[in-house]
């Protein structure tokens, strides 16, 4: 069993509530924080911490806070990205649902770290009841002094207001976020200047993830080297993985960085096998954003080491062979999965979800989607295979934010690990065509380049 | 990107009841002095729900007005995010996930169940104008696929007698709301 830092409490009945959490320790890091440490002390912790942002790219967050701008007399902004929208990932939703006050304290510790008066969560439009939990979870705080003027009797006084968002996945880039929270379309804007210097209203801002942010209050509680040894080399701490598809437990479990993905996969604890005792076919293990890997390189790397659930493990063998952590979104195929349809699918999702700025993407993603149909329902070339590969490197690396490498790499990814299924459709349309062809598509499960 | 298309005016006064009102200045007073626009989209979202169900053009004029901006910002806005509807819906906006994990678990069976139990389309309302299915990306609920929202409300592990029963519920519930008697059954049940 491995040890739970953020989903501890979650079984107490109504944790939810300001009193509850509370009688379980809850709010003694925050006091421990205003009264004994200074901000300073409190960032060194972070960064001792090995803490990465859990949001996908997986920056260290010492480093991040580091970076904000301490010199000038604008206001500073803390924002709580809660805007969870990666396909396979619902662990914010989960966390927030079930523990919001672990969040709130991580972000009362976290704006004294980092001078800040005001901080928003940027919570999803369409998960309106969490905005309900969130606004409740604040009223308890204010009503019980851990908000609003000089909290506990010092100079340092927060306000958290909770923000809804309205449909939009690229609002969960941090930049979109900012444009979207001051009230416009969410179109991501061109680094530099950092929201360090530049953020919300032009003020230095620091845009962290909800897991992120919830870890900060046990970092406080048990020690920055403390938690760094939790974990493997530099994925220290524990991670939420939500995991879906094909398997007999989906839900959302924190894990030890470092724990193997067969273990993840076919143990009771975790996702419990296979549905239907069905063989695995393919993984996508950080969010549909993040390459897909068939069965044995997930479980394996090229080199023959034991794949692990951590940002070094995943990412090893770079593209060629291996993948990301990203946001912990877990995605099991089983035999009978079809990669081309899956990756259509998912390549709609990104044309949909493209804001429209930059060219590449916002044709790209549309072009990608029209030859994959195309494919998908009996009318493709060979030729076509190649032209989605082209098509994604010229999308790659070519826009303002990485939305367009997240709608690339699927399909690049899709096509290296399973080229001959791509190549089974456009020789076989009469196959293809009759939608009850998912049976053949074990047959590409042993045979990926 | 979905293209969106922008309505003539109507021409009818929409405003806020005053208790509405109260509550969307507190949330103007959420943001910095001049950062009233910051209060948009949880704007859109009340007015959407209490002005009719989709933003129509008086209704996006009268939130410009309301944050002091011109009404080509709220337009844009408005046509951005999905979650905005700018043609008249149903009283139950069904919301099917299409995405990955939602597909690979049933979400097509589901939606093509929907349409044939509707006898509507992706898109369409039904003529009595009671229901309106649309496919929408995922909707962070993977764990429990396949999924919709009916009204922003989760409905999860779907399936088909499941399906039957949401909208045998859904129009039950329309009808009492309907029915004079409504106080009556209020009282008793």
């Amino acid at each position: 069993m491995g040890r739970k830092i953020l989903l501890k409490n979650i079984g107490i009945p109504g944790i939810r509530n300001f009193e509850t959490y509370r009688a379980n320790g809850g709010y003694h890091y925050v006091e421990k924080a205003l009264k004994e440490m200074t901000p300073a002390m409190i960032v060194t912790e972070v960064t001792k911490s090995g803490l990465r942002g859990r949001g996908g790219a997986g920056f260290p967050t010492g480093l991040k806070w580091s970076f904000l701008d301490l010199k000038g007399n604008k206001p500073r902004y803390l924002i709580c990205n809660a805007d969870e929208s990666e396909p396979g990932t619902f662990k914010d939703r989960y966390l927030m649902e079930k523990n919001p006050h672990l969040l709130l304290e991580g972000l009362i510790i976290s704006s004294y770290a980092l001078g800040v008066r005001t901080c928003y969560i940027y919570v999803r439009g369409e998960f309106k009841y969490i905005v309900g939990i969130l606004e409740n979870a604040i009223k308890e705080a204010h009503f019980h002094g851990f908000l609003g003027e000089k909290i506990l009797g010092t100079n340092f006084s927060l306000d958290i207001f909770v923000h809804p968002g309205a449909g939009a996945y690229i609002c969960g880039e941090e930049t979109a976020l900012l444009e979207s929270l001051e009230g416009k379309r969410g179109n991501p804007r061109i680094k530099p200047p950092f929201p360090a210097y530049k953020g919300l209203y032009e003020c230095p801002t620091v845009v962290n993830n909800v897991e992120t942010l919830a870890s900060v209050g046990p970092i406080i509680s048990m020690g920055g080297v403390e938690y760094s040894r939790i974990g493997i080399g530099k994925s220290t701490g524990t991670k939420l993985i939500s995991a879906c598809g094909h398997i007999n437990n989906p839900g959302v479990y924190e894990i030890e960085m470092g724990l193997p993905v067969e273990e993840f996969i076919y143990g009771d604890e975790y996702c419990g096998g296979i549905k239907d005792n069905k063989r695995l076919k393919a993984v996508i293990p950080g969010g549909s954003s993040v390459p897909i890997l068939p069965a044995d390189l997930i479980l394996q790397t090229a080199s023959g080491d034991t794949r692990l659930l951590s940002f070094e493990s995943l990412a090893e063998g770079e593209f060629v062979s291996g993948s990301m952590l990203g946001s912990g979104g877990f995605i099991v195929y089983n035999e009978d999965a079809c990669i081309v349809r899956n990756t259509l699918n998912l390549t709609h999702f990104y044309w949909h979800e493209s804001c429209g700025q930059c060219s590449p993407c916002r044709e790209g993603t549309g072009w990608m989607e029209k030859v994959l149909h195309r494919i998908e329902y009996g009318n493709g070339k060979m030729s076509d295979i190649d032209l989605l590969v082209s098509v994604a490197d010229n999308i790659e690396g070519n826009t303002i934010c990485p939305l367009g490498d997240a709608a690339a790499w699927p399909v690049a990814s899709a096509i290296r690990h399973f080229r001959k299924e791509f190549e089974f459709h456009v020789e076989h349309p009469e196959i293809v065509t009759r939608h009850d062809h998912n049976g053949r598509h074990d047959l590409f499960i042993d045979q990926h380049d | 990107m979905v293209s969106h298309k922008l309505y003539s005016k109507e021409g009818k006064p929409v405003s806020f009841t005053p208790e509405t009102l109260k509550k969307v200045l507190t949330l103007i007073g959420r943001y910095p002095p001049g950062q009233q626009k910051s209060a948009i989209l949880p704007i859109l979202h009340i007015a959407q729900e209490e002005l009719g169900g989709y933003l129509s053009v008086d209704v996006m004029d009268y939130v410009a007005t309301l944050l002091n901006i011109q009404p080509i910002e709220v337009y844009e806005v408005a046509t951005f995010y999905s979650m905005f509807y700018l043609t008249p819906v149903g009283k139950y906006v069904i919301e099917v996930c299409r995405t990955g994990p939602c597909s690979i678990t049933g979400g097509e069976q589901i939606l093509h169940y929907l349409q044939e139990s509707l006898k509507i389309k992706t898109g369409e309302t039904t003529p009595d104008g009671m229901f309106t299915l649309k496919a929408v990306e995922c909707i962070g609920a993977c764990g429990n696929a396949p999924v919709m929202q009916v009204n922003t409300e989760f409905y999860e592990n779907l399936t088909k007698d499941k399906i039957d029963q949401i909208l045998k519920d859904l129009q039950n519930k329309a009808d009492l709301e309907k029915s004079p008697d409504k106080k009556w059954v209020e009282k008793f049940y």
